[in-house]
C-alpha cells in the first residue's frame, strides 16, 4: 500500500534532487539532462563573482533577520500577556480575534498591503494625520523590509500563539499556587515558572526558524515588490524565479543557485540543532 | 485563596487590557477599512482620505461588476475543482501512506520514513522542478500541475501516521483474526477512529489549495485554467481592473477600479470568513497535533 506513496516522493521529491546535477552542466531541453555538457563549478563560479550574489545573499539574510528578531519573540510575548488575562471571556475573543488574518489569502492580504501603501492610501493617510509626507511607500527601497516585516507579524501573530498557549496550559497549577505561598511576586512567577515552562517549544521553533533562514517567504517577497525596491527585496529565491522562469530561462545557472541555497540551509539547520543539543539538551532529531 | 493585588499589578491588568483591545483594533480595522471602501460610492471613495469609519455614499456597484465578471466567476470554478479533487487526492495518498508507515510489521518503515523526513529539509530546487513537471512529464496547462506535485506533505503524513500509531494493535490484531484484510481494516477501523486528525488533514490541504498561486505562475498559460488566487493577484497587485470597467468612461475608470478592487477582496474573503468561526477549534487541535514530538 505504500507504492504509491514511494512513488510519488521518487519522482516529485528525489527526481528534482536528480535534476539538480544540471547545476553542474550546460543544460539545454533539446540535448536533455543526460546529453548536455559537464562544465564543472562554472556556474557557482560566475554567481560568486556577479553583482547580484552580495545582493540577494545580504537581502536573504537581513529579511530573515528581521523576521527571526521581530515575529519570533511577538508570539511569546503575546502568550505570555494573553496568560496574564484575568477574565476568561475577553481572553477568548482576543485570541479568537487574533487568528483571523491569517485565514486570509497571501495573495488578497498583499493586495491590501499594496493599496494601503499607495500615494493615497490608508497608511499615507495616516502618515499625512501626524503631519508626515506623503509618498509611494512600495517603491522606495528602504520601506521594503519595514512593511514586509510588519505585515507578516500582523497576519501571523495571533495563529503563532495558539501553539506557545498550548505549552502554557501544561504548566502543573501547583507550582503557581506554591510560589504564592512563597510569597513570589507576579513578575517573578513568569520569570521562575511561566517562562521555564515553555522554554523547550520556543528552542524547538527557534531550531526550525534558524533552518529556514534562507528560505525566506519569497512567494510574499514577489507579490509585494517592483523593480523600484530590487536592491532591498531582491532575495535569493525571487533571483532563481526571474532568472530561470519568468524572465529568461538561465535553467543551469539558476539551479546552481538554488542548490547554493539549499545546501547553506541544510548546514544552518544541522548546525542549530547540534548548538541548541549542546546548551540546552532540546533538539529537533 | 485570595491574595490582595498590589498597586502595580493592577496597573499592570489594566495596561495589558488596554494593550488587547488596541491589539484587536489594529487587527480588524483594516478589514472594516476594505468592507467600508467596498460598500462605497466610487467617486466620494476617491476623494475620501483617511478612516473609514463607514461607508461613503452606501452603494452595491462595484459588487455587480465584481460577480458579473467572467474571470472572477470561472477562477472560483477552477479553485474548487482544485480544492475538491486536489484534497480528496491528498487525503487519500496521505492516508494511504501514514498507515503503511505507522505498522511496525513493515519491513521498510524505518527506511522509508527517514527518506520523507530528508526531503523536509533538503529538495531539488525550483527549476530542476519546473523542468520536470513543464518539459518532462508536459503537465503544463494542466489542472493536474496544481494538484500531483503536492499530493503527499510530509509534514502531514507525520503527523498522521503518529495518530495511527495511537491506535492499539490488539483491535487490529483481533480484525485480522477474524479475516479481515489490511484494505478492510484500514477503512473500516482505522479511517473512522481517526476521523478528528483527518477532520484537520482536510483542513490544512484544503486551505492550502484555496491559497495557492505560485505553481499556477509557473504551469498555467490559459487564462481559462486561471484558479482564484490567480485572477486576485492580476486585479488587486498588477492593477488590471480593465476587463471590469471597460464600458466606463476614462475618467471614471480609475474610481470604478479603487472601489472594484475592495470589493473583489471581500468577495475572496468572505467565504473563508463565515465559516472560520466553524474552522477555528480544527485549525486549533491541528497546530497541536503538529507540535507533538514523535
Amino acid at each position: 500500500m505504500a507504492f504509491p506513496v514511494v512513488l510519488y516522493f521518487l519522482v516529485f521529491k528525489y527526481l528534482p534532487m536528480y535534476g539538480a546535477v544540471i547545476a553542474f552542466k550546460e543544460y539545454t531541453v533539446g540535448k536533455g539532462i543526460w546529453g548536455s555538457e559537464w562544465v564543472g563549478l562554472q556556474h557557482f563560479r560566475d554567481f560568486f563573482q556577479s553583482y547580484y550574489f552580495w545582493r540577494v545573499l545580504k537581502n536573504t539574510l537581513i529579511l530573515s533577520f528581521y523576521q527571526l528578531l521581530f515575529g519570533f519573540p511577538a508570539p511569546i510575548l503575546l502568550a505570555l500577556l494573553l496568560n496574564e488575562l484575568r477574565h476568561e471571556m475577553f481572553k477568548r475573543t482576543v485570541q479568537t480575534v487574533s487568528y483571523i488574518p491569517h485565514f486570509i489569502s497571501l495573495v488578497v492580504i498583499c493586495g491590501m498591503v499594496v493599496d494601503f501603501s499607495s500615494r493615497d492610501g490608508l497608511f499615507n493617510s495616516i502618515i499625512t494625520f501626524f503631519g508626515g509626507e506623503s509618498s509611494a511607500l512600495l517603491s522606495e527601497p528602504g520601506n521594503f523590509r519595514t512593511i514586509y516585516t510588519a505585515s507578516s507579524i500582523w497576519q501571523e501573530l495571533g495563529f503563532s500563539t495558539i501553539i506557545y498557549l498550548a505549552a502554557l496550559s501544561g504548566i502543573n497549577p501547583e507550582l503557581y499556587d506554591a510560589s504564592m505561598v512563597d510569597g513570589a511576586s507576579r513578575l517573578r512567577r513568569v520569570w521562575h515558572i511561566t517562562l521555564p515552562g515553555i522554554i523547550p517549544m520556543i528552542v524547538i521553533l527557534l531550531i526550525l526558524r534558524i533552518g529556514g533562514l534562507m528560505e525566506i517567504g519569497f512567494e510574499k517577497v514577489i507579490l509585494l515588490y517592483n523593480p523600484n525596491v530590487y536592491d532591498t527585496a531582491d532575495v535569493i529565491s525571487t533571483f532563481v524565479y526571474r532568472k530561470g522562469i519568468s524572465e529568461s530561462a538561465e535553467f543551469s545557472y539558476t539551479t546552481a543557485v538554488g542548490l547554493f541555497q539549499s545546501l547553506v540551509n541544510f548546514i544552518l539547520l544541522i548546525g542549530a540543532n547540534r548548538l541548541s543539543k549542546a546548551v540546552s539538551d532540546n533538539k529537533l532529531f | 485563596m485570595t491574595i490582595k493585588r498590589t498597586i502595580g499589578e493592577k496597573l499592570f491588568d489594566s495596561l495589558n487590557v488596554l494593550l488587547m483591545i488596541l491589539l484587536i483594533i489594529i487587527t480588524l480595522y483594516p478589514l472594516w477599512h476594505v468592507l467600508n471602501a467596498s460598500l462605497s460610492d466610487s467617486n466620494r471613495l476617491m476623494a475620501h482620505s483617511g478612516l473609514l469609519l463607514l461607508p461613503d455614499g452606501f452603494n452595491l456597484d462595484s459588487y455587480k461588476l465584481v460577480l458579473s465578471n467572467p474571470s472572477i466567476l470561472s477562477g472560483y470554478r477552477n479553485t474548487l475543482v482544485i480544492v475538491v479533487l486536489g484534497t480528496a487526492l491528498n487525503l487519500l495518498f496521505t492516508i494511504l501512506g501514514a498507515y503503511t508507515l505507522s505498522r511496525k510489521s513493515f519491513m521498510l518503515r524505518n527506511p522509508i520514513m527517514l527518506a520523507i523526513v530528508f526531503t523536509m529539509f533538503f529538495n531539488g530546487g525550483i527549476i530542476p522542478t519546473y523542468l520536470l513537471i513543464n518539459n518532462t512529464l508536459h503537465l503544463g496547462d494542466n489542472l493536474l500541475a496544481l494538484i500531483v506535485p503536492g499530493l503527499v506533505s510530509s509534514y502531514n503524513l507525520i503527523i498522521m501516521r503518529t495518530a495511527f500509531q495511537g491506535i492499539s494493535e490488539s483491535l487490529l490484531e483481533s480484525a485480522r483474526i477474524d479475516g479481515a484484510g489490511e484494505l478492510r481494516i484500514l477503512w473500516r477501523i482505522v479511517v473512522p477512529l481517526s476521523m478528528p486528525v483527518i477532520a484537520v488533514m482536510i483542513l490544512f490541504y484544503g486551505v492550502g489549495h484555496w491559497n495557492s498561486w505560485f505553481s499556477a505562475i509557473l504551469y498555467i498559460r490559459d487564462r481559462d485554467l486561471y484558479p482564484l488566487q490567480l485572477v486576485l493577484r492580476e486585479i488587486l497587485i498588477q492593477n488590471s481592473t480593465d476587463s471590469m470597467t471597460t464600458s466606463a468612461a476614462m475618467g471614471d475608470k480609475e474610481a470604478i477600479g479603487e472601489s472594484v478592487k475592495y470589493a473583489t477582496v471581500m468577495v475572496a474573503t468572505l467565504p473563508i470568513l463565515f465559516i472560520y468561526p466553524f474552522l477555528q477549534k480544527y485549525f486549533v487541535k491541528g497546530v497541536m497535533i503538529g507540535a507533538i514530538k514523535e
